[in-house]
């Protein structure tokens, strides 16, 4: 029995999902192999051979797989498949772009988002944006799964896995134009233990900046609501709900936010949450460990000096 | 060119979901369903195609009971031309929705496949995946923006760090995102006229798909609910808890 982890990485480094990806792996047990699948990616191969608990790292470097397209992606994996029962990447918008396509190829049903193992064929994912969790059993031979890297903690780097080269090429079946990343200083969003996020109540992108300041001082990540985001205050990758990034820092600092159901789903296993909102009957203030009902245009400037 | 949109009928977003006291499943007794919020923006940009002039016909399909025919007079008040519900009492996966769209694309032939990028109930963002894969057609998930160009999809992406743009040959499936677009509402004489407008309903026998369940519900939880939080009356207090309570600073 054997387990395929897809690796996470831009080309240049491996992504900390990837380690937590890992860690579920070593819940179900079994050998596990890492697939890097990029161009000129021989450096997240070396960091992904630390993995511990790894067994292979398997690598496919080619210019077909440089921007990491799905159609190109999913083919390799089908054909490396075989040797495998489980299947796992990261729940991010690459794990989620790709992994399902395997899965429709090798006729098997995928799980989305799992957030526990209970046993090799059983896990439990959240569905109903969070409201409730599902304990699942797959019957399918092999397990295609995506995993919410927020609920397992990171395997260290002590390994010291083979590295293998796969020989596949594809071709390719999709053209790549562009890509826009937005810049940041930050720590990522997905994996910092800071989070400081804002709402619909900072009336305008300018207003963030005080967040952005909050952020910086705590060594935190900048995060959103969608009303925020909507309103165009802040780029579309800091949303944090249901329909954005799922995050469960140590400390989450909700700002303006009124609490919907789409944005708990997205932080509600942050270990303290904190919110600062002027409405005492804001749902946020149910979730909140510390609660503070203030302006946040009070509150916020207060907390900068203070800390 | 003829568009298809898959679209589902779910339990209303701002419904708080109660789990049966004997955790088989989710209560739908007297519950609001409505159509998914990302499958209306689908069924939006299918529309904008047409009024662009560049889609001639939008075609609305639905799996399920036959109350799946209300959410289809939903997708045909707001612009789709016919609708077809594929009638099975069945509760499908992504999979078994996934072959069951090949069969009607297969009858309908469309060059392009338009749909949400996840259900707000079972949460799993694959079926336009699959779809996409069982085909061998090209996929542009997440999409933001799109652009048509004679024989030619361009699709902004939401990605993790951002956006990225790619280019697709048609036949596709897109998969949209919130910011798509902004979905209209339905006037009421085009909700009228949504009456007339051709429903075809298909049982799913007709289309020999496998739809076996390969997923075995075992129980359904709630999660472990927060304890209830305290109230701080100013920031100094509220940075003294996080520095000796929480010892999170």
């Amino acid at each position: 029995m054997a387990i395929l982890v897809l690796a996470e990485h831009d080309n240049a480094s491996l992504k900390l999902d990837t380690a937590k990806v890992v860690a579920c792996g070593q819940a179900i047990g079994g050998d596990i192999d890492v697939l890097v699948v990029g161009q000129n990616c021989g450096a997240v191969a070396s960091e992904a051979q630390k993995l511990s608990g790894v067994r292979n790292v398997l690598v496919a470097d080619s210019a077909s797989y440089a921007n990491h397209l799905a159609e190109n992606v999913s083919d390799l994996m089908l054909a490396i498949a075989a040797d495998y029962e489980h299947v796992l990447a990261a729940a991010s918008s690459f794990g989620k772009d790709v992994l399902p396509r395997v899965a429709a190829l090798l006729d098997v049903s995928q799980l989305s988002e799992v957030i526990e193992v209970v046993s090799s064929d059983t896990f439990v994912r959240p569905v109903y944006a969070g409201n409730a969790l599902a304990t699942v059993q797959s019957l399918d031979d092999k397990k295609v799964m995506t995993v919410r890297s927020s609920a397992f903690d990171a395997v260290a780097f002590d390994g010291s896995a083979e590295l293998v080269t796969l020989s596949q090429d594809i071709a390719p079946q999709v053209e790549f134009v562009t890509q826009s990343l937005t810049e940041s200083e930050r720590p990522e969003l997905g994996s910092a233990s800071v989070v400081v996020s804002g709402g619909r109540a900072l009336g305008n992108s300018e207003n963030f900046a005080i967040l952005e300041q909050l952020a910086d001082k705590l060594g935190g990540a900048l995060g959103a609501s969608r009303a925020a985001v909507d309103a165009g205050f802040v780029p579309n990758d800091l949303q944090v709900g249901q329909t954005g990034k799922i995050v469960a820092p140590d400390l989450y600092i909700a700002v303006g936010i009124s609490g919907a159901i789409q944005h708990l789903a997205g932080m509600k296993d942050s270990k303290v949450i904190v919110a600062i909102n002027k409405d005492p009957e804001a749902p946020i203030f149910q979730v909140a460990d510390y609660g503070l009902e203030a302006d946040l245009f009070d509150a916020v400037p207060q907390l900068l000096e203070q800390l | 060119m003829k568009i298809l949109v898959p679209i589902k009928r779910v339990v209303d977003h701002n419904v708080k979901v109660r789990i049966k006291s004997d955790g088989s499943g989710v209560d739908f007794n007297n519950v609001k369903m409505s159509i998914n919020p990302f499958d209306e923006i689908a069924i939006e940009e299918a529309v904008r195609l047409k009024e662009a002039g560049i889609a001639t016909e939008v075609i609305a399909v639905s799996c399920g009971a036959k109350v799946c025919q209300e959410t289809l007079r939903t997708a045909l008040a707001v612009g789709a031309d016919r609708a077809i519900q594929v009638d099975t009492d069945a509760e499908l996966e992504p999979l078994a929705v996934a072959k069951t769209l090949k069969e009607i694309v297969k009858r309908e032939a469309p060059q392009l496949v338009i749909c949400g990028k996840q259900a707000i109930d079972d949460d799993c963002n694959q079926t336009g995946q699959m779809l996409s894969a069982l085909l061998g057609w090209s996929q542009g998930t997440f999409a933001s923006e799109l652009k048509v160009d004679g024989n030619e999809l361009a699709v902004t992406r939401e990605i993790d760090g951002g956006l990225e743009t790619i280019a697709l040959g048609l036949p596709a499936v897109v998969s949209c995102d919130l910011r798509l677009n902004q979905p209209r509402y339905a006037s009421l004489p085009n909700i009228m006229k949504a009456k007339r407008k051709p429903l075809e309903v298909i049982e799913i026998s007709e289309l020999n798909v496998n739809i076996t369940p390969r997923i075995k519900a075992i129980k359904y939880t709630l999660p472990a609910s927060r304890s209830a939080g305290v109230m701080v009356d100013d920031v100094a207090e509220l940075l003294s808890k996080l520095r000796e309570e929480a010892r999170v600073l």
